[in-house]
């Protein structure tokens, strides 16, 4: 046996070793392609800036600075608003709000669309056929208008715009991770980690999730865009927080201070542009992401604006 | 599964979740803190007038017996009365109603017709420029808030062409004498105008994405080489035997797609002042009568669900291997 042993271990080494999780996604689409990696660029330029933001502008952002609705000029880069405070100063702060609702959202929807994917796909049986009934019936109620509704009865504040957007929008996540999970499920090496008595807490963390998190990720990311979308629909309503500046409020600010009537173009068109910016670039990477970890969504035209699996026709559980 | 029972299967759907979108809009509505009245805003609303709502609303009976009272009403065609102006829901969200719906028609008739277009145009060329610059004009598109396209609309492109941007008709359209109908129906179509090519903008760029994808797949398929080495035109593979096929699953998109064109018919209503559904529910919102927010969201809730119904059926009409 020990003779045996030498010859065995070099050629365990000889062979071609997995690369590691950093090197694949490194070599994946989303570092690879130009259009994921533009998008990356936006993306961690927003971020930044939302981020160092405190440490440039300080005091009230909201405060009169200047007359109401100045053109841009040297010390109002994009002029002022309605209110006479600094455009290009609202437009970074407002970034924080937008970004963080976008985020937290995303989070939320990923967490509550993922929990319910992986128990519905894994456990599969009676568990799957009432959570994916439940997720079918939520699939068809419409989603903005709900989203209206429940803000005006419950919303004005951050959290629980950030949990009305997260709760609305986990469904067809739970759709694709289901899909993804009860794949992965009958793998052989699922299969023999439970034959070896892993249980089930053991066998969801430690060999169904790992192979699903890419593919939550890149939802996060699709969600992040769909977030801050819905947010500047709540926001237009007057349904935000009125103590906060985000860009949605600040397309409504610009609406209902009449800044058309004086043809205050640089009050309503930055904040339009950097949510089409945003949500643009986290398209690009999203859906880099999701072509490159979802072999299942290689045809595009199974994703939608909220880019979920067809759900229809729904097909009977087997 | 055999068709019918596929249709069965479907329709059984549609009506059960009937039922849960009516549940969802009495929890939602239930559970507001404070009640459905203490919220109310108006001059009329003093404490008495208050406890008089509560009691005729059944506001005081227990959360079953309300629930009870609620659909038992609903099937009666009682939606409840605003509390602003004691007006039914029902009259007062059926002129609305009347306004949005052609409007969102129309809209979404001219995203679609757009979409179709461009998106084949962009699969038939892929790799072009031409294609490119389909892609990006409609990933732009796709991601701008309606709201913000509306107002864009009025500030850069109303003036220019000399449309109406508030409103559903000309104030002073009746002051000499009546006008004949062609007048009414063209003066409401151009208000119509604007408004409707905000939201089909913002569609049009979800519907050519799709479109896209979706022909890029279709062509790529088996028929499409065989109607090529028949010797059909260009024109024929790409349309008829390409765009048949890619159009099963725009289907189903468009129906998905409800739930957003409606939210963005709310805010592009309000944009342009247009008295419609959407304009309703945000005055109804910011006074805080409840009764016609929950009226208008049921309406909207049905009319997606019908939709998706029709959308299925459709579908399966188109093609019926779905029941396999």
């Amino acid at each position: 046996m020990t003779a045996l042993e030498g010859p065995v271990e070099a050629a365990v080494e000889e062979l071609p070793r997995r690369p590691g999780v950093v090197r694949r996604l490194l070599e994946s689409p989303v570092f690879t392609s130009r259009q994921s990696l533009v998008g990356l660029v936006i993306l961690t330029f927003f971020v930044l800036m939302a981020l160092t933001a405190p440490l440039f502008i300080h005091g009230d952002v909201q405060a009169k600075v200047g007359p109401v609705f100045a053109r841009p000029s040297g010390s109002h880069w994009l002029g002022t608003d309605g209110g006479g405070a600094d455009m290009m100063k609202l437009l970074v702060m407002g970034a924080r709000v937008s970004l963080l609702v976008g985020f937290a959202s995303a989070a939320v929807s990923v967490l509550i669309g993922g929990t319910v994917g992986i128990v519905s796909g894994f456990f599969g049986g009676k568990v799957d056929i009432v959570l994916m009934r439940l997720t079918d019936y939520v699939l068809v109620l419409p989603d903005i208008p709900l989203m209206i509704v429940v803000a005006a009865l419950f919303g004005r504040s951050l959290t629980n715009i950030i949990v009305i957007i997260g709760v609305i929008y986990w469904t067809s996540t739970a759709r694709l991770l289901r899909a993804q999970v009860k794949s992965v499920r009958e793998r052989v090496y699922v299969q023999r980690a439970r034959a070896l008595g892993a249980g089930n807490t053991r066998l969801i963390f430690r060999h169904v999730l790992p192979q699903v998190t890419p593919l939550l990720v890149a939802n996060t990311v699709l969600f992040v865009a769909y977030a801050i979308f819905a947010e500047t629909f709540i926001a237009f309503l007057g349904l935000g927080d009125p103590s906060l500046v985000s860009w949605g409020r600040l397309i409504q600010n610009a609406f209902t201070d009449d800044a058309i009537l004086n043809n205050a173009w640089w009050a309503i068109v930055p904040p339009g542009v950097a949510v089409v910016i945003v949500v643009v670039a986290c398209t690009m990477v999203g859906q880099a992401m999701e072509d490159a970890f979802n072999p299942r969504l290689r045809s595009g035209h199974l994703s939608t604006r909220r880019f979920r699996l067809r759900p229809v026709p729904i097909r009977e559980p087997r | 599964m055999r068709g019918t029972d596929f249709v069965l299967k479907r329709v059984f759907f549609a009506v059960a979740t009937v039922f849960v979108a009516i549940t969802v809009n009495f929890v939602l509505f239930r559970t507001v803190p404070g009640d459905a009245v203490s919220a109310l805003r108006c001059r009329q609303c003093t404490p008495q007038f208050k406890a008089y709502e509560r009691r005729t609303l059944g506001l005081d009976q227990s959360k079953l017996k309300q629930y009870w009272l609620y659909v038992d009403s609903l099937f009666h065609g009682d939606m409840g009365r605003s509390l602003r102006t004691q007006e039914t829901v029902w009259s007062a969200l059926w002129s609305p109603l009347k306004n949005t719906m052609p409007m969102v028609a129309l809209g979404t008739l001219f995203s679609i017709v757009l979409g179709v277009a461009t998106g084949v145009i962009s699969a038939w060329r892929r790799n072009t420029f031409v294609d490119k610059a389909g892609l990006w004009t409609g990933l732009a598109f796709y991601a701008m808030p309606p709201q913000w396209l509306g107002l864009m609309i009025v500030l850069f492109v109303a003036g220019a062409i000399g449309l109406p941007t508030s409103g559903i008709e000309t104030p002073t359209l009746g002051i000499l004498g009546d006008p004949s109908t062609w007048t009414i129906v063209m003066d409401r179509l151009k208000h119509m105008v604007l408004p409707a090519s905000a939201l089909g903008l913002v569609l049009y760029g979800d519907y050519t994405l799709i479109v896209r994808s979706a022909m890029l797949e279709t062509l790529g398929e088996d028929y499409v080489l065989t109607a090529r080495a028949k010797g059909l035109s260009n024109w024929a593979t790409v349309w008829k035997h390409g765009l048949r096929n890619a159009m099963l699953p725009v289907i189903t998109l468009v129906a998905l797609s409800l739930g957003f064109i409606i939210g963005g018919a709310i805010t592009i209503e309000y944009v342009f002042s247009y008295p419609g559904i959407g304009l309703e529910i945000v005055e109804a919102i910011d006074q805080r009568d409840w009764p016609i927010v929950q009226g208008a969201f049921l309406l909207l809730a049905l009319s997606v669900i019908f939709f998706n119904l029709v959308a299925d059926l459709l579908y399966y009409k188109l093609d019926p291997r779905v029941t396999e």
